[in-house]
């Protein structure tokens, strides 16, 4: 657990960064710092490494004050990530992830190969070893990064923007592989991004920053779009938060409609033999020869946000749900559906009051 | 001319001899000098400056003035081959500072907070991390400061210490052409030969530089 207790920073030109912010970040726990430029994210990461060193209060590690602590011992056993990664361009791939355990003295060969392990583990060959950072990709390069800080194994993490420089397929790529790590390592980290989605994603904290340093939010990524605390966390957390915020619930609640209720009639589901769909058809729409495509399929294990999506996008604005042989087992019409979205969010008003 | 070389072989060897020696001492006791300077103008900012444009101004002296201010000024002998030493160890400086400075600011301020980030100490981070990074910089300042070096002993000829520039000396004196080539010919071999072991020195120090190129 990382704790801030009461901590401010006020840097020698007089900036006010960061001012009496008090939170705590879970154990093993992905915690988000988001917010607009200059609202003081990056100081507050680094001040728990020491990096930067606060001006009031104390930043805890499990109790202990890192302000007590040797900065350089300190920093070994908590990785460090940077947007652009910040490789050491004249050590290879493998020598970068092996920079903390030989600063810390492990065995040669043994850290060589934890680091060659780890490589794997975050998605590079054993061909990459030898090349020299130049020689990477951005999304390879921010690979080695995270590999360079977990090469330790310390118990936290700070990630400042790490995925900020590569292109959005390259970052959805990046933060699925690192949720699934996390999932496997459980480290307790601290993730800087300025992107609302990002957070959302990752977190299972989000702490919105405001301008000074002011902590306008801290709470789950669902509670953040649910119930924004204020108007400038409203307006941060984007227009459709709404349409983000179905995310987080289960289809399962859904009220479906028989799949016989469009097989005839105005749309008309085409079946295959087996029963999985094909597309629509009926009068002004299309043949049953030639169906229009069904843009899509739920499972009940999707959330909401596909259903509603799929909605929107379907040419008849009925979802179409499979089972897990991807037989049509029920569907949901607009109307329908935007009913039952009105009905929880007021069952939701209703509980929250 | 191959008649000039065999008579005078044993007067030509102690010549290229004393030329290497002249032109080499000082760029490795101004590699001993400016590494610490040089880290000093960068770790001390408002001391970039003034180490800088002290080192421009001494640059700008003629070497043959400098030869002949060196003796009255620090009490050798007009004809002592340290003169040349110091004088050619002061120029080599005053491009070196420069050069190792320059070297280490091109370090990505962003590399070094990752560092120290990784948890190095400032000793250690400087030998493993900046001074690397800054060789191919320095190496370059370092073949601009030791050809120059080697051409500028020669001028040493007209105060009586100059290696090969005696033999420029002495071809103009006897009037007679074959002395002037040899030094010609062994001071350009020379100036090629260091300038080709420092690249090989490059290349094999830091190979990071080609990969670059290549990828
Ligand atoms: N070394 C420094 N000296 C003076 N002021 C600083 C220093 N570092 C940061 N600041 C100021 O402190 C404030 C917070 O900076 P910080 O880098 O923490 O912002 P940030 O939230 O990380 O922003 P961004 O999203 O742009 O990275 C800014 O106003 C910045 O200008
Ligand atoms: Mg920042």
């Amino acid at each position: 657990m990382i704790t801030f207790d009461k901590v401010s920073k006020t840097f020698p030109d007089g900036t006010l960064a960061v001012e009496n912010l008090d939170f705590e970040l879970p154990t093993g726990k992905i915690t988000v710092f988001v917010g607009p430029s200059g609202c003081g994210k990056t100081t507050s990461l680094r001040m728990i490494n020491r990096m930067i060193e606060p001006t009031g209060g104390r930043i805890l590690i499990d109790g202990k004050d890192v302000m007590s602590q040797d900065a350089a011992l300190l920093r070994r056993s908590i990785g460090y990530v940077i947007q652009h990664a910040g490789l050491f361009p004249h050590r290879t791939v493998i020598e970068n992830v092996m920079t903390v355990p030989n600063l810390i003295g492990t065995d040669k060969k043994k850290s060589r190969a934890t680091a060659m392990e780890l490589l794997l583990r975050v998605g590079l060959t054993e061909s990459m070893a030898n090349k020299y950072p130049v020689q990477l990709s951005g999304g390879q390069e921010q690979r080695v990064g995270v590999a360079r800080a977990l090469a330790a194994d310390p118990p936290v993490m700070l990630m400042d923007e790490p995925f900020s420089a590569v292109d959005p397929i390259v970052r959805a790529g990046l933060q699925t592989e690192f949720l699934r790590l996390q999932g496997e390592l459980g480290k307790t980290i601290a993730f800087v991004t300025h992107d609302i989605d990002e957070a959302i994603k990752l977190g299972d904290k989000v702490a919105v920053f405001r301008e000074g340093g002011h902590l306008a939010q801290y709470a789950s990524p669902q509670e953040l779009l649910e119930n924004p605390a204020n108007d400038f966390v409203a307006d941060f957390v984007g227009r459709d938060r709404g349409f983000r915020s179905l995310s987080f619930d289960s289809s399962g609640v859904l009220v479906l409609d028989s799949v016989d209720s469009v097989r005839s009639g105005s749309e008309i589901l085409v079946l295959d033999d087996a029963g999985r769909p094909l597309g629509w058809a009926g009068p002004g729409i299309a043949d049953e020869r030639s169906p229009l495509s069904v843009a899509g399929t739920f499972t009940a294990a999707d959330s909401l946000r596909v259903v509603t999506d799929l909605a929107i996008s379907s040419p008849v604005g009925i979802a179409v749900r499979v089972n897990d042989s991807g037989v049509a087992d029920g569907i949901i019409r607009h109307p329908s559906l935007v009913r039952q979205l009105d009905e929880r969010r007021r069952q939701r008003a209703g509980t929250a009051s | 001319m191959i008649d000039y070389i065999r008579i005078n072989y044993q007067l030509i060897w102690e010549a290229f001899q004393q030329h290497l020696y002249l032109a080499l001492i000082p760029v490795i006791l101004a590699i001993i000098i400016s590494l610490p300077l040089g880290y000093i103008a960068v770790r001390y900012k408002k001391l970039y400056y003034p180490l800088v444009n002290i080192s421009s101004i001494l640059y700008a002296i003629p070497s043959l003035a400098l030869f002949l201010l060196l003796p009255p000024i620090i009490g050798t002998g007009v004809l002592s081959p340290l003169n040349i030493i110091i004088a050619l160890t002061v120029y080599s400086i005053a491009l070196m500072v420069r050069v190792v400075a320059d070297g280490l600011n091109s370090v990505d301020p962003a590399i070094t907070q990752a560092a120290t980030a990784m948890g190095y100490r400032r000793v250690r981070r400087l030998f493993a991390v900046e001074l690397p990074i800054a060789l191919p910089v320095m190496l370059a300042g370092l073949r601009v400061a030791t050809v120059a070096n080697v051409s500028i002993v020669s001028v040493g000829a007209l105060i009586g210490v100059g290696g090969l520039g005696a033999l420029f000396l002495r071809g103009l004196q006897l009037d007679y052409l074959a002395p002037i080539f040899v030094g010609i010919i062994l001071s350009v071999l020379l100036a090629a030969t260091c300038d080709i072991i420092i690249v090989l020195v490059q290349r094999r120090f830091t190979p990071w530089v080609r990969a670059g190129g290549r990828a």
